[in-house]
């Protein structure tokens, strides 16, 4: 179905501009328009579809339910609804303090902090149709595990130790009443027109927000795809070194970016011959490791769990890279080259 | 004179919240000062979790998005 937008591509650059296939020029473009077109329309369609069923998730109920679960399950949970929860940076303050003085432990609130800007609907819908189901499945996984990984080492530390005063009196409150006081909140009941309206504004809101990320993304990954040789990447950055994963992932810190520019910029390197890993890692660094991010949390932590918490979240990167590097060739058997 | 705090921690979505708030008290003549609370304390206190967060004199009516136009008609008569 989706090789409409190769055939649109075909049409519009090869046919009625008449570029040359093989030329820089010819080949950026095609990919521009076909990428494009395809994420435009796919993200359309997928995240009315998904607001549709997503209208009637409330924070509340997500909190409740974390509250009542192990707290093993607890880092499972976190992740999980960090991965579908729709979020907004600017949110990200009186979430961490609602979970917080709800007596959720830090690392099951880090952990779904963490998932959240990695893993959304936007990012699942453009992996999946530029790099196919295989590597979308091991983003998600990946995602979810740094997520889980980072909190359940949080808590190990005892980070809490170390959030601001007032955030650490509630978390001590809450950890001593017992909170079966806050029952479950009411359910919203929705009709079908209610879901509509939601999910018409949430979709104008998401594309609003993010199409000129998207033009972004693949107009860098166009240009890359185009201009820059097949063999630079292996000349010039090493192939597979154990070196080449540390160095992508600091490479991607100060490039602050969201998942939506992002994907795009991995498709290019993929085709390109960058290990899998050393993408994967590069692209986690600049998408969830941003400072902006960072500064917002120090209103309720002090520097030393700020500090913590960046290292965690670089060397799980890391970790990650190597990894796949070391399973791709079991992963993607000649799927993605 | 009603006192109005949008809750949030200073992103665009609490700026159009405060605006059109005002916007909407205009129009019907009511008299409101409004006010942005950024402090993590202060929203914390209110118990809300996704923000933007409009509370009336004290009172919590709205939270988790920019409410529209008839919503903030029928808070602000009440």
């Amino acid at each position: 179905m989706l090789e409409v937008f190769t055939w649109l591509a075909d049409w519009l650059i090869y046919g009625f501009a008449s570029l040359d296939p093989e030329s820089k020029l010819g080949t950026s473009l095609h990919f521009f328009v076909e990428d494009t077109t395809k994420i435009f329309a796919l993200l359309v369609v997928m995240i009315y579809i998904i607001a549709l069923a997503r209208a009637s998730l409330d924070l509340g109920r997500v909190r409740h339910y974390i509250q009542q679960k192990n707290r093993f399950a607890g880092y499972g949970l976190g992740a999980g609804f960090g991965a579908i929860t729709p979020f907004c940076s600017c949110s990200s303050i009186p979430l961490f303090l609602g979970f917080t003085s709800a007596g959720i432990p830090l690392g099951i609130t880090m952990a779904f902090l963490f998932t959240s800007p990695i893993i959304n609907e936007v990012a699942v819908i453009m992996l999946w149709s530029l790099l196919g189901w295989e590597f979308t499945l091991v983003y998600v996984v990946i995602g979810m595990a740094v997520g889980i990984g980072g909190g359940m080492i949080l808590d190990i530390l005892k980070g809490e130790r170390w959030l601001k005063d007032f955030a650490a009196k509630a978390y001590q409150q809450a950890a001593e009443t017992p909170h079966n006081e806050d029952s479950l909140p009411e359910a919203k009941t929705l009709t079908l027109k209610d879901r509509h309206v939601f999910a018409r504004d949430e979709l104008k809101e998401i594309v609003g927000r993010i199409w000129k990320w998207v033009i972004i993304g693949v107009g860098l990954g166009a240009a890359l795809h185009g201009f820059v040789p097949d063999s630079w990447f292996a000349e010039n950055l090493g192939s597979g070194q154990w070196w080449n994963v540390p160095v992508a992932v600091l490479a991607g810190l100060p490039l602050y970016s969201n998942a939506t520019a992002v994907i795009p910029v991995m498709e290019s390197l993929i085709l390109k011959g960058l290990p899998v890993g050393t993408t994967l890692a590069f692209c986690m660094s600049t998408v969830a490791a941003s400072f902006p991010e960072f500064i917002m949390l120090k209103q309720v932590m002090q520097w030393r769990l700020l500090g913590i918490i960046f290292v965690i979240l670089l060397a799980n990167f890391m970790v990650v890279g190597w990894l796949i590097n070391l399973l791709s060739p079991w992963l993607f058997s000649g799927t993605l080259t | 004179m009603k006192k109005i705090e949008v809750l949030g921690t200073g992103c665009k979505k609490c700026v159009n919240t405060a605006d059109q708030i005002q916007a909407v008290a205009d129009e019907l003549g009511i008299e409101v000062k409004v006010e942005k609370v950024t402090d993590p304390g202060t929203i914390m206190g209110y118990k809300v979790m996704s923000t933007p967060g409009v509370a009336i004199d004290g009172n919590l009516v709205h939270s988790g998005s920019v409410p529209n136009h008839d919503k903030i008609k029928t808070l602000l008569k009440e």
